[in-house]
Parts: C-alpha cells; structure tokens; sequence
C-alpha cells in the first residue's frame, strides 16, 4: 500500500434484488496503471467495472477515487463520471449526431465549452484516433471499428483520468479489432490508467501492467504481467487460460 | 348549387372567425395534450407504485369514455361544484386531458424505444439524468413519436367538431347555424368542408416538412411517406412503396 490508488474498490459486493453477483471484489489501481480483467462471461466483471464509476451502485464495500469515497454519496455520481471515461461493447454512439457532434455534446453541455472550442476538440480527437476523415458522418455509416474509436474520442474529449473498458472489441469483425486495441495501446502507453474488460489477451500481452482473473463474482488472481505470461498462475487461471486459447 | 353562396360563406366573417376557432382548439389541446402526456409518461417511468396506480388510473377514465361525454361533463357537471368555466375553457381542458391519456401512451412508447445504452453512455460521460434526458433520449424519441403525433393532430382536428354541442363558435356550429337560418345547408357544409380540408392538407404538409427536417442525413436511403400515401393514411416508412 505505498503507492496512492486512483482509483480503489474495497471489498466491493453486489446484488441484484436476491442475487449476488459480487463478492467482496477488491482492486487498486494507480496512476498510469493498465490492469486487464479477465474471467468466463457471466463472472461479474461488468458489473465490478460499472461498480467502479457507480453506473451499478455497490451494496456493500466502498470505492475511492483519488482518495475519495464516492459511493457514499450517490447524488454526485455524475460529478466523478466526467473523470472516468468509459467504453461499450456495443459503442452506444448517440444515433441522432455524427461524430463530431457526438464528441461535442458532452463537454459542451457538462464542461461549459463553446461549440468552436468543442469543435476543435473533436477534431483533434478524431485525428488521434485516426479517423478525422468521418467527423461529418452518422454512427450507421461508419463500421464498428470507426464508431468504437469515435467512442474512444468522446470519452477522451472529457479529458478523463482514467479509462473504462467493457469488452470493446467482442462485438467487432476480426479485422476491426486490431484498430480498436491499437488506439488503446497508444493511451495505455501515453500513460492513462485504464482497466479493461476484455478476451483479448494479445492485448493483455501488449500494454497490461497486471492481470484479473474473475470467476463467480470472486477476484480469484491478480498477478503482474510479466508473471502471468511466464505461467505463475494458479489451477483455475490455468484452466481458463486453456479454454479461451485453444 | 350555388358556387357564389359557396365563396360567399368562405370569404364571410362568421365562418372565418369559426375556422380560426378550430384551429386554436386543435392547436392548445395538442400543445396542452403534448405536455400533459409527457407528464404522464415521466410519472410511469418513475416505477412508483402509487404513482403508477394513479397514471393507469387517468389513463383508464379518459381512455375509457367517449371524448363527447368528457366535454359534456367538464361542462355541465363542474358548475355543480362551484367549478364555472367558460365553453371555449371546458373544451380546451376535456380535449387535453383526453389528448394527453393517448399522447401518454405514444411518448411512453417512444421513450422505450430508446436503447438503454444510450441513456447508460450519456451517464458515463459525466451527464446528469436531466441532461441525459433532455439531449439524448428525447431527440431520438422525437424521431419515433412524431408519425403518430401527426396522426393525432389530424385526429384532434377532426374531434373539435364536437365541442359544438357546448355552444363553442367553431367551424361547424358556424355552418350548421347559417344553415338552418336559411336552409342552404349544401352550401354552408360545403364551405366548412373546404375549411376542414385545407386545415388537414396544412397539417399533414406540415408534418411531412417536420419528419424531413428531424430525419438525419443519415437516412437518405429510407424517404419519410410521400404525401399521397400520408392522404391514404399511411405514415410508417416500412408500409410506403
């Protein structure tokens, strides 16, 4: 515990009316820190990322971000959300605005900014995501791999201080994927700390600082990068591990 | 027949001042049934049960009776209990109410067709509800409401003819009054047709210039209905060929 955290769940639970789909999840992450969390589908770690920016409140267990508890005081979840950036598996561009509007409409309706100043800001955004050339389009004109980075844009044009990521690239076409982790590497190299719900271990194996395995609603393993990739994992690690890659 | 007494009528004070009337009525009722609507739709959303109960509660009254009945009763009825409004007043409100229980039921629909993710994403950005509401699910459920918004103004147009039982000087009282004061009744109907029909032909034309103007560039592909198949009294893209 000698670094500070940004952001740090402690003994985090959740229920869904009779459900428990949390146990006692604790995880710290700091500054510049990529942490990849892994687990069979249904695991719960969805959920223990929408526990951390408060989309899914915790029942039980506490969250803080830059040292402050913030599930306390629910009323403010919006205030912490413009600091923590998310992403979707199915991108959730807003259908009715292009994707310079779409970048826009946050920091201008949140942030206060002026719409040549937000417009700039798009733009700059779109070109670091490589995709300046569809500012003008609609999300059902770009492919999948142009609307998750648009995303990314949108996120980013918060100037959050850490990224969430919830399974971005399970809904792409193989070749897309590619594009969307690249983006993501980029940031996680640039230094912003992310945390990433993914299958895509060559991403864990290009820019994870650590890695989560998740099962049941329980973190079974958290173990450094250059340790799980050496195979210091434990059995039932191991056996997932076995599964997704064949 | 005579197109003289036709033009006469159409051009004459009474019948002017009577379509005016019924465009004010069919104007403040929407806009006052829109309102009252989305009101009801926010109330259900808020998955209160007492709430609800009372929200399902108005929607079964007004959905449940005659619109004829309504106005008859805020009319005839209220006075009793010291509650005296004016004709023009009692129709206004019956017809919003009335409005309001279909317009309910339309924005509610248009709410939901709004994927959850997109109100999920807006929160993720740092949006408060409001904010959320106001510039991402509402836009979009604009999209969808608004064919069968265009169907109801239409319909409201139509249903303000029958504020003429509580003496309310609207475009048929008015023809149905000269009518029978010198028993020319083809001509007067006839004129208060043509009124009805260009008051139709305007809100449709209007609609249709709305659907546009809301459709993205987006859609280029998928046209709103032409304007022949919205007479034919198709509005969904899908039924248009």
């Amino acid at each position: 515990m000698s670094t500070p955290k940004l952001i740090e769940a402690i003994s985090v639970d959740k229920h869904f009316g009779d459900m428990q789909v949390l146990y006692n999840c604790s995880l710290g992450v700091e500054v510049g820190e990529t942490v990849v969390l892994i687990g069979p589908s249904g695991s719960g770690k969805s959920t223990f990322l929408r526990c951390l920016n408060l989309l899914e409140p915790p029942t039980g267990g506490n969250v803080f971000f830059e040292g402050r508890n913030i599930n306390q005081d629910l009323g403010h979840a919006d205030r912490i959300r413009r600091d923590i950036g998310m992403l979707f598996q199915n991108f959730e561009l807003f259908q009715h605005l292009n994707a310079v509007e779409n970048i826009m409409l946050a920091p201008m309706k949140v942030l206060g900014l002026s719409k040549a100043d937000a417009h700039d800001l798009a733009l700059d955004l779109l070109s670091k995501v490589h995709i300046p050339e569809r500012a003008e389009h609609y999300p059902e004109e770009l492919s999948g791999g142009q609307q998750q980075r648009v995303a990314i844009a949108r996120a980013l044009a918060m100037r959050p201080k850490m990224m969430l990521y919830d399974e971005p690239t399970s809904a792409l076409d193989p070749e897309m994927i590619r594009e969307v982790l690249d983006v993501m590497a980029e940031l996680s190299a640039d230094g912003m700390t992310s945390i990433c719900v993914t299958h895509e271990m060559g991403f864990a194996r290009r820019a994870a600082d650590r890695i989560i395995f998740m099962e049941e609603g329980v973190i079974i393993e958290s173990a450094n990068a250059e340790d799980f990739f050496g195979g210091h994992v434990n059995e039932r690690t191991q056996r997932f591990l076995d599964q997704i890659l064949h | 027949m005579s197109f003289e007494l036709i033009y006469q009528y159409l051009v004459s004070q009474s019948f002017l001042s009577g379509a005016w009337m019924t465009l004010l009525i069919t104007v403040v009722s929407l806009l006052c049934g829109v309102v009252v609507g989305l009101f009801i739709a926010m109330l259900q959303s808020l998955k209160f049960p007492p709430i609800q109960w009372l929200t399902l509660f108005y929607l079964w009254l007004f959905r449940g009776t005659p619109v004829l009945f309504q106005i008859i009763f805020i009319y005839n009825v209220l006075p009793t209990f010291g509650i005296r409004l004016s004709a023009f007043l009692s129709a206004v409100i019956a017809l919003s109410l009335n409005e309001g229980a279909y317009m309910a039921e339309i924005i509610r629909s248009g709410l939901q067709a709004v994927r959850k993710g997109q109100r999920t994403a807006g929160l993720a950005l740092g949006m408060t509800r409001a904010k959320v509401l106001r510039y991402i699910v509402l836009p979009q459920a604009a999209r969808i409401v608004l064919p069968p918004m265009g169907n109801q103004t239409i319909g409201m147009l139509k249903t303000s003819a029958l504020v003429s039982v509580i003496a309310v000087e609207e475009l048929l009282l008015v023809a149905n009054q000269t009518a029978s004061a010198d028993f020319r009744y083809l001509e007067a109907l006839t004129a208060a047709g043509l009124y009805y029909l260009l008051l139709t032909s305007i809100f449709i034309t209007g609609q249709y210039l709305m659907e546009r103007s809301l459709e993205p560039k987006k859609r280029r592909g998928v046209a709103p209905p032409s304007m022949l198949s919205r007479i034919r009294g198709r509005t969904s893209p899908a039924a248009d060929n």
